[in-house]
Formats: C-alpha cells, structure tokens, sequence
C-alpha cells in the first residue's frame, strides 16, 4: 500500500509509517464544544493492526480525539467535528454515516469499568444480539470466545449467570473489553482503559492488548507514558489542542525530532 | 431514616476517635452533643413506627364490630344497604383495583416516554419547560381535577370515545364485557383515566430523576457497542434503574389506591358490580369521603372503617409485592446467584 495521500500530510510522518497499512486517516480534524476550539487541525494516520497511543497531559484533547472516532460526541447536542475521518477510506463525518453500524465496527473501552446491570453471560451477548439472531448454541460459542480473548474465561466460566457488577475491577475491565470484541469489530478504541486499576490488573490488561492487535487496530490513550512505550507501536503526543509528534514509539522515548515532546517524555514538563 | 442514623453514628464514632477527641473536654461536649443529635433523631425515627401502631390499632378496633358480624362474607358481598344495615365491601375493593389499574396502565407508559425524552431525546432548551410543567401538573389540588373530570372530561368522553369504545370493542367475545352499557360519561374507565392524568406528573418526575443519575459513561459503553437509544434506555437505563422506577410507580399507585375527591366527582358512586369499565361503581376512598358524615348506625360506620382497613391491607400487600419483584429482578440479574 503506498502512503495515504493526504492534503496535508501528517507531521513527521516516518518512513515505517508509509509502509503501513491505513485503518483510519484523519484530515484537518478540528472539533468544538460550544464555543471552545478543542482540537486544532489534526492530521495523523493510524496503521492497520497496530497499537496507536495518544499521550498528553491532561486537556490535551487525546480523548477527545479517541472519541471522533466512533462519533460518541454526537450524543451531545454542542460538540462538533469539522474535516475528515476517513475509516477504511470512507469518510465517518459525514451525516449519511450509520452511527450503530460505526460503533459495530469501532468498539470502545472506557476509563472505568461498566458493566451492565446484568449477567456476565448478557454483559457479552448484548451488543451481539444487536446486530446477529444467533442460535443460543452459537451465542455461546461467542460467549466464550470473547471471554477467551479477554483472558477472563478461566474465571468466570462457572458464574456467567452472576452479575457483571459482582466482578473485581480487573476484572470488570477484562469484560468490557471482552463485550467490546464479542461484536468482532475491526478497531478497538481504549480511553485510559487501567488508569482504574491495580499494577497486576494492569499488567493483564496490557498482555491482552499485545495479543489483540493481531487481530484488531488498537488505539489507547493513556495517561501513562510507560504503558505507552510498552505496549504501543505508534505514538502521537499531543499538546493544547494540536498534533505535536507523530512516529514509532521508539522514535517518540528516545529520539524525538521536537524540543515539546522531549520535555514531556522526560518529565521536564507536564 | 436508616442511612440517617448509621451516619449519625458513623459521626458520632468519627468524632470518638478523631484527633478532635485527644482535647478531652472537648472530646467529652463533643460526646454528649452526639448523644444528644442521637437520641432526638432516634426519637423522630420512633415515632413513625408508634403512628402506624396506632393506627392499625384504631382500625381494627373501630372494624371489629363490623367484621365479627359479616366475617369473611364482608369481602365478598356486594350489598351495602344502610337501610337493612347489609354491607359488603367488594364493590368498593373492585373499584379501587379496577381504578388503579388502568391508571396505572395508562400512566406509566406515558410517563416512561416522558421521561425517556427528557433525558435522552430532548433539545435542552425544551426540558426546562416540560420539567416545570410535570412539576405544575403534580402540584393541582386533587378537587380540581375532580372538577374538570366531572364538567369538562367527562361530557367529551361520552359524546366522542365512549360510544366508538362500545361499538367496535363491545362486539369483541370476552373483553368486549368491558365496553358494554349506555355511554354516561363517569363511572370506572373515567375515574381511571383521570387518576392516570394525576399520577403521571409524579411517576414521570421520579423516572427522570433516576434516569439521570445513570452514569453517562455507563450509557455510552452502550451507544458503543452500537445500541440505538431504545436498546440502550431498555436494556441499560432501565434495569440499572430499577429500584427507583418501581419507588415511582409505587408512589403513583398509592396515591391512585387513597385518591378520594377526584375519584368521588367521576366514578358515579354506584354499590353495584358491573362487568363494564363504562358502569358507575365506587372505590373505597371515595365511599368513605361520602358516607362518614351520614353514618348514623354503629353498624354502617364500622364498615367504613372496616374498607379503611381493607384499603390499609391492601397498600401494604402492593408494597410487599412491589418488594419481591425487586427481589427477583435482582435474582435475574445474577446478584444473588
């Protein structure tokens, strides 16, 4: 695949990075709430199974961002999104774009664990049966598989008629993002999905997101730069609103091309 | 009440063991206020439960008469003849279920709607208003929806509804009992639809109130698994929830079960047992409100009080219920597993 053609291409873009395969190309993204400019030109291309991570301190727009990408801000009548967000090369922004169809393809983990006010079995089967009439045998095959993934069947696999609230933190986390693969999406959004979460918990969440990005496109933000070293192949650092570097994660902790990012990387700021 | 006292004694051991406590003669003023805050609010506390002692006693007591001479006949005759000084208290216990069913029938869908839009659907410019007015609508006196029930409702729904309900759902086998007679405008349907119009506001205020605590985070995992606002209020909001909409539907039950001055403008006030919601009956508030200051025979003022008890009964049965379908939902869900 040759490297996406942008207008504007994304700053410093590496040549590892055009070797890739492009999941989702952002151009001249900018987004408001209400009056207030959150997100300034954004121009960046996430790679097709890899792990992306958004790193930043604090009102950055690094969530913001993630949540351009499966439209959540549309539930709320005063954010906005202007440019493009281009998801295998067809652009999510625009109005025809199918909001439940995205989100089947876009899943999403959040900060906290949560779970639905329902059995470990229905937390999974939920989002399924949104979109597939599976035959209950079938389902559970699903079930399970999702659980498998998530490395959380071993522990719940004598209790998936208790509820999903019953779980640990960690556990809870491993659900949801067990929940969020049951629908087989194709990308796998995680806003700081441990900053709840115990070192060991943690740990677990982190093998789990090395081994799904076989499978998925993984963007995770993260307010954690060791988590971002460790587990991410890309990295974008992100300041006040704008795109500051973008390149191999390597490239971002040890070499990075701007004066801002090594402040950051080093602690010297943020 | 409960959640009161434990944090009056979670302060009162905070206090204890603090640093405050270190300066003695503080700690000591600080002791005796607690145990003071204490003992007032526990008297408060004790005080509910002596009312309800006292009136279950009176109730039992001003019934005995009545009840010792009827015995259980009283809960299925539907005589009640001050005349003969014959009564039975099954045309009023029908009308109270038969009235609050539909109300709640009515009611709690719609209020369920009404809620649901006000929290997820709604522009904000418009919640605002439709907020006040539910809270507006809650606060009119009872005798005015009464009054309008009776002079306005009422007369509309005999010429425009009532006869259409009679002559497409009357023909229908079984249900169709329920459409049957001469359209008069009051009776059972009416008090019904009325007493729904006055329980909306309040099971509608309760629903939206708890819909909004509902997480957003909570809310959004299930717009991002791709669930449509139905899917998401239906299979999220709602059992998460659950607890506070049955509260609300309790609420508007008991004031549909203990409504009098509505009810006793539109229902007829009928001793009759009818097969159809169109015919005049009676409810137990009502009757009661009616008849109290005419009842001259011991007899006859004892089987009011004796429906009072039965009304009593009955709300405490609806409670009791409403407590183990929470119980089993929870069940469902797996928390007890």
């Amino acid at each position: 695949m040759p490297a996406p053609a942008t207008a504007n291409p994304a700053p410093a873009a590496a040549p590892a990075l055009s070797r890739e395969k492009v999941k989702i190309e952002v151009r001249n993204l900018n987004f408001f709430y209400g009056k207030f400019h959150a997100l300034k030109g954004i121009n960046l291309v996430v790679p097709e199974r890899k792990v992306t991570a958004f790193i930043g301190p604090s009102g950055c727009g690094k969530s913001t961002l993630l949540r351009t990408f499966n439209r959540m801000y549309a539930l709320y009548p005063n954010q906005e999104a202007r440019g493009e967000i281009l998801v295998d090369a067809q652009n999510i922004l625009s109005p025809k774009q199918d909001l439940n169809q995205l989100r089947a393809k876009v899943g999403m983990v959040f900060q906290k664990p949560t779970p639905f006010p329902m059995s470990i079995y229905d937390n999974i089967a939920f989002g399924v049966r949104l979109y597939e009439r599976l035959p209950s045998r079938v389902m559970q095959e699903r079930v399970e598989w999702a659980l498998r993934k998530a490395a959380l069947w071993d522990e719940v696999k004598d209790k998936l008629q208790q509820s999903g609230m019953s779980l640990s933190g960690g556990q809870q986390q491993r659900l949801c993002i067990a929940r969020g693969i049951a629908v087989k999406p194709e990308v796998l959004l995680l806003d700081e999905p441990c900053s709840a979460l115990d070192p060991i918990s943690t740990a677990r969440i982190e093998e789990l997101i090395s081994e799904l990005k076989a499978d998925y496109t993984i963007v995770i933000v993260t307010h954690n730069m060791q988590q971002a070293a460790r587990v991410s192949d890309y990295t974008a650092y992100m300041y006040l609103g704008e795109l500051v570097e973008f390149d191999v994660t390597d490239t971002i902790f040890i070499k990075p091309k701007k004066k801002e990012t090594e402040d950051y990387i080093t602690g010297r700021f943020g | 009440m409960r959640a009161g006292l434990e944090s009056v004694a979670s302060a009162s051991a905070r206090a204890e063991s603090g640093p405050r406590a270190a300066f003695t003669g503080a700690g000591g003023r600080l002791r005796r206020q607690d145990a003071a805050f204490r003992a007032v609010t526990q008297g408060f506390a004790f005080l509910v439960l002596l009312l309800l002692g006292g009136i279950i006693v009176t109730l039992a007591s001003g019934s005995w008469l009545s009840l010792s001479h009827f015995g259980v006949r009283f809960l299925f005759s539907s005589a009640w003849n001050p005349v003969t000084e014959d009564f039975g208290a099954l045309v009023p216990i029908a009308g109270t279920l038969a009235t609050s069913a539909i109300a709640l029938l009515i009611g709690v869908p719609v209020s369920f709607g009404i809620a649901l839009f006000l929290t997820e659907l709604s522009p904000p410019w418009l919640r605002r208003p439709i907020g006040t007015a539910i809270e507006l609508l809650a606060a009119i006196p009872s005798i005015i929806y009464g009054m309008w029930g009776l002079f306005v409702f009422a007369p509309f729904f005999a010429e425009h509804v009532q006869p259409v309900l009679i002559s497409v759902l009357g023909p229908v086998p079984y249900a169709g009992a329920l459409f049957r007679g001469p359209p008069m405008g009051i009776g059972v349907l009416t008090a019904g639809i009325i007493l729904a119009v006055m329980v909306i506001p309040f099971i509608a205020a309760v629903m939206r109130d708890v819909f909004e605590i509902v997480p957003a985070v909570l809310k959004e995992s299930a717009y991002a698994v791709g669930g449509t606002t139905w899917e998401v209020v239906w299979n999220v909001v709602l059992p998460y929830t659950r607890a506070g909409v049955i509260g609300g539907i309790m609420l508007g039950l008991g004031r549909a079960l203990g409504e009098t001055m509505a009810v006793t403008f539109v229902i007829g006030n009928a001793y009759r047992l009818s097969s159809s919601l169109l015919a005049p009956g009676n409810t137990i508030a009502s009757a009661l409100a009616n008849e109290f200051t005419e009842a001259v025979g011991e007899l006859h003022f004892s089987a009011l009080i004796a429906l009072g008890l039965i009304l009593f009964v009955i709300t405490f049965i609806v409670l009791s219920l409403s407590k183990l379908l929470l119980l089993r939902l929870a069940r469902q869900e797996g928390l007890q597993a």
